[in-house]
C-alpha cells in the first residue's frame, strides 16, 4: 500500500499499486487485482484518478511506441506514453499532436479518458477527434480493438469515459503536419467581458490558438490578456534567422534540469496577500508584451511544465480547480456572475483562464467540451469557505445549463453532474464492472 | 554507424540506454533477449524513435554456455562491435532462495554466471579487434552481503570481481571494461519495492549516467552517484554495528 495524491493534493490515501509494464499482460493484472482503476501520470486534479484503499493500475510503464507512418502521420503507441515524448520526437520530423492541454506531462491514455482539449478547440476539436482507435483491456480478461466504424458505441463511451470502460492499453493517433516548432503570436489586453467576446469572435476564423487570462479579482471591470497564435510554416520560420539561436537556447534549457518547487510550504503561497499584487503585476507585465511576437510551442502551450511540482505552492491542504463550460447564449452573464461571486467571496483564484469552445459536439458520451465559453479557476483549499464559494458557482453553472470538467473536479454534487451530462445513462451501459474510482462512487453510486 | 549490442534488451535500464543512443545518432543495434515478442516490442519502439537506425533482434538461452557462445559468435560475425551492454538480471526473492535450492541456483545463474559468460564470449573477438567497450551492469548489492538479498548480492559480487579481473587483463589493450553499480532504480524489476513506497532513482536518470559512463570508459561507477558514498559507509561499518542493522 502506498499513499497516492492527485494533482490537487486534496487527499493522500493509501492505494494498492500495481505497475503495468507489459502490454500483453494487462488483462491478467486486471483480472487478478480488481476492482481497480488505471492511473497515468497523476495530472488530473481531483478524484477521477483515485481509488482509495483499493487497487490502482499504474500505466506509465506502458511507454513504448509501436509504429509510425511518415506518409500519413498515424502513430500507434502504448497508453502510458507521455504527450511530451510524442511532441519532442515528432515535431523535429514535421509532425505534431493536433490537440494538447496546458501540460504535456500527461499520458495518452489519460488524454483519451478525459478527452482533453486545448487552445485550438474551435479549429480542430478535442483530443478524441484525432484518436483513430484504441485497444481496451476489460477486467473480464478480454482485450478489445475499438474504432469508430466497428464499435462506435464503446469507442464513444471510452473517449472521455474516465477510465471506467476498461484500461486503454494502446492507441492509434492521427498527428498533423507542422512546418516548424514556432508560433506567430499576438497579445492583446482587454477590459471587460464584452471586449473578450468581441476578440474571441474576431479571432476564431483566422487564429488557430486562442486563450485569455483574466484577473478575476477585478469584478465588474474584469480585465485580462487575450492571446492568439498561429503555427509558422517552415519558410516563414526560415525567413527569421534569429529563431535558430532562440531554439538552441530553448533546447539547452529544456534538456537541463527544470526548476522544481522544492518543498510544500506550511501554508498556501496563494493567499489574500499574494493574489492581488500577483494578478496586477501579471496583467501589467503581459500588457507590456502587447503586439506581435514569435514563440516556441513549448513555453506558449505549457507555461508551467518547466516548474516541477508547482502544485505544492498551494500548501499542505492542496487546491481545487473549478472549470465550467456554459453555452454561449447567456454565457457572458454567467461568467460575469461567477467573477462577481469570486470577488465578493474574497476567495481569490490565481489568474483564471477564459476561452471559447468552437461550435462542435464532442464525440465522447461524457466529453467535457461543448459549444460555449469555459472558465477555469484555481482555489487554495480553505475548507468550508472554499466549498461554499464553489456551491455558489455551481448554482450559476446549473442555471446557465452548463457543466463541470471531471478531470478537474473533486466535489461537484450528483445532480449537477447528471444535469450537465445528458448522455450519462447511455454511457453507464458500457461500464466495466471491475472498475471503480472515488469519482464514480461519488457521482454514479458505484 | 556504431554497432551497439544489448544483452537483456528488455531490461528497463538497457531499453532507456538504447533510447538515448538512437536519439543521439542513428546506430546499428543488436538486441538480445530471452523472450522474442518482448524483445521485438523494444525494437519496434526504437525503430519509431529512429527510423535511420538498423535494429536487429535475437533470442538466446541465457543459462546455457553453448547457446551464449553461439549467439555471440553470430553477432560478431555480422559486424564489429563497438559497445556491448550486458544488462540482464532478475531481482530474486531472498526468502524463496533460502527455501528452495532450485530458485537459489537459478538466481545465481541468471544474475552472476550468465553475464560473466557473455562478457567472456565477447572479450575474445573484441581483443582480437583491439577495439570496443564491454559494459556490465552490477549492483550496489554486490558490495556487501546483507541478510535481505545476499543471494542476488553474491551473484552481483561475482560480476564485480570478474569485471575487476578482466579490467586487469585488458588494461593494455584497446578494449575497455566498464562496471556499472546502480542503486535501487524504478524499473519493472523493482515494482514491488516501489509499491511498498521505497524511494528510487528514475530509470531515465540512471540510463543517462550509464550512457555517459560508457562513452567515457570509466572502469567503475555508481548511479546515482550518491551510492558511492552510501556504499563506502556500508562497506566500512564494523561487523558489530552492521549486524544490528535491519537492511
Amino acid at each position: 500500500m502506498k499513499p497516492v495524491s492527485a494533482w490537487g493534493r486534496l487527499s493522500n490515501d493509501l492505494h494498492d499499486v500495481h505497475v503495468l509494464t507489459d502490454r500483453s499482460h494487462v488483462a491478467t493484472v486486471l483480472a487478478a487485482h480488481q476492482p481497480g482503476l488505471a492511473f497515468g501520470n497523476g495530472r488530473s486534479y481531483g478524484d477521477v484518478c483515485l481509488n482509495p484503499h483499493g487497487n490502482l493500475w499504474h500505466t506509465t510503464g506502458l511507454n513504448k511506441f509501436m509504429a509510425f507512418d511518415d506518409a500519413t502521420g498515424r502513430l500507434v503507441c502504448e497508453a502510458g506514453v507521455l504527450l511530451r515524448d510524442i511532441q519532442r520526437l515528432f515535431v523535429p520530423r514535421g509532425w505534431m499532436l493536433p490537440v494538447t492541454p496546458g501540460t504535456q506531462l500527461i499520458t495518452v491514455g489519460g488524454a483519451i479518458a478525459n478527452d482533453v482539449h486545448g487552445k485550438n478547440h474551435h479549429a480542430v476539436g478535442s483530443f478524441g477527434d484525432h484518436v483513430l482507435g484504441v485497444s481496451l483491456a476489460r477486467t473480464t480478461g478480454e482485450v478489445l480493438s475499438l474504432d469508430w466504424t466497428q464499435t462506435p458505441a464503446l469507442m464513444g463511451a471510452t473517449l472521455g469515459g474516465l477510465g471506467l470502460t476498461g484500461v486503454i492499453v494502446t492507441a492509434e493517433l492521427q498527428l498533423r503536419r507542422v512546418g516548424s516548432p514556432w508560433l506567430r503570436t499576438e497579445t492583446l489586453p482587454y477590459q471587460g467581458l464584452a471586449e473578450f467576446f468581441e476578440l474571441a469572435d474576431a479571432s476564431e476564423h483566422d487564429w488557430e490558438h486562442t486563450v485569455s487570462w483574466i484577473d478575476c479579482l477585478a469584478g465588474q471591470t474584469a480585465r485580462g490578456i487575450f492571446m492568439r497564435a498561429n503555427p509558422m510554416s517552415a519558410p516563414q520560420a526560415a525567413a527569421m534567422p534569429s529563431l535558430k539561436a532562440v531554439l538552441a537556447a530553448h533546447q539547452q534549457k529544456t534538456h537541463s534540469q527544470p526548476l522544481r518547487m522544492p518543498f510544500v510550504p506550511p501554508l498556501s503561497l496563494v493567499n489574500g496577500l499574494s493574489l492581488k499584487p500577483f494578478n496586477m503585476a501579471y496583467y501589467e507585465l503581459q500588457k507590456l508584451k502587447s503586439g506581435f511576437d514569435v514563440a516556441h510551442y513549448e513555453p506558449f502551450s505549457y507555461p508551467l511544465d518547466n516548474l516541477q511540482d508547482w502544485n505544492r505552492m498551494y500548501g499542505p491542504r492542496g487546491f481545487y480547480q473549478y472549470q465550467s463550460v456554459v453555452p454561449r447564449e447567456g454565457g457572458q452573464l454567467a461568467v460575469q456572475a461567477m467573477l462577481d461571486a469570486i470577488a465578493a467571496s474574497g476567495e481569490g483564484s490565481f489568474l483564471a483562464v477564459l476561452k471559447t469552445f468552437g461550435n462542435r459536439e464532442a464525440k465522447g458520451m461524457l466529453s467535457f467540451p461543448e459549444p460555449g465559453v469555459t472558465l477555469a479557476l484555481d482555489f487554495p483549499n480553505r475548507g468550508q469557505r472554499t466549498l461554499q464559494l464553489m456551491d455558489r458557482l455551481d448554482a450559476i453553472v446549473r442555471e446557465a445549463k452548463g457543466r463541470l470538467y471531471m478531470a478537474k473536479d473533486a466535489r461537484m454534487p450528483r445532480d449537477l453532474f447528471e444535469a450537465g451530462y445528458p448522455r450519462l445513462s447511455e454511457f453507464l451501459a458500457h461500464r466495466d464492472a471491475g472498475i471503480s474510482s472515488a469519482m464514480s462512487r461519488r457521482l454514479m453510486g458505484v | 554507424m556504431q554497432h551497439m549490442v544489448i544483452i537483456g534488451a528488455t531490461s528497463a535500464m538497457a531499453e532507456h540506454c538504447a533510447r538515448l543512443w538512437v536519439q543521439a545518432a542513428p546506430v546499428r543495434l543488436t538486441l538480445v533477449g530471452r523472450d522474442e515478442a518482448r524483445t521485438r516490442r523494444v525494437a519496434d519502439d526504437l525503430r519509431v524513435r529512429s527510423p535511420q537506425s538498423d535494429v536487429q533482434v535475437m533470442t538466446s538461452d541465457f543459462a546455457d554456455a553453448t547457446a551464449i557462445q553461439r549467439t555471440v559468435s553470430h553477432i560478431v560475425a555480422q559486424a564489429a562491435v563497438d559497445v556491448v551492454l550486458i544488462a540482464h538480471g532478475v531481482l530474486s526473492d531472498q526468502g524463496t532462495c533460502q527455501d528452495d535450492l532450485l530458485a537459489c541456483d537459478a538466481a545465481l545463474q541468471i544474475n552472476g554466471v550468465s553475464p560473466v559468460l557473455f562478457a567472456e564470449a565477447f572479450a575474445k573477438p573484441m581483443v582480437a579487434a583491439n577495439h570496443g567497450t564491454i559494459a556490465i551492469i552490477g549492483s550496489v548489492a554486490g558490495d556487501r552481503g546483507r541478510k535481505t538479498n545476499y543471494v542476488y548480492g553474491a551473484a552481483k559480487g561475482l560480476v564485480s570481481r570478474y569485471a575487476q579481473g578482466m579490467q586487469h587483463r585488458l588494461a593494455h589493450t584497446g578494449v575497455k571494461v566498464v562496471l556499472v553499480k546502480p542503486g535501487p532504480t524504478d524499473t519493472p524489476m523493482t515494482s514491488d519495492l516501489k509499491a511498498k513506497g521505497q524511494k528510487m532513482a528514475s530509470v531515465e536518470q540512471v540510463a543517462k549516467d550509464i550512457v555517459k559512463g560508457i562513452a567515457s570508459g570509466k572502469p567503475v561507477f555508481y548511479t546515482p552517484g550518491i551510492w558511492q558514498i552510501i556504499m563506502l559507509v556500508v562497506m566500512h561499518l564494523p561487523r558489530f554495528v552492521f549486524n544490528k542493522l535491519n537492511i
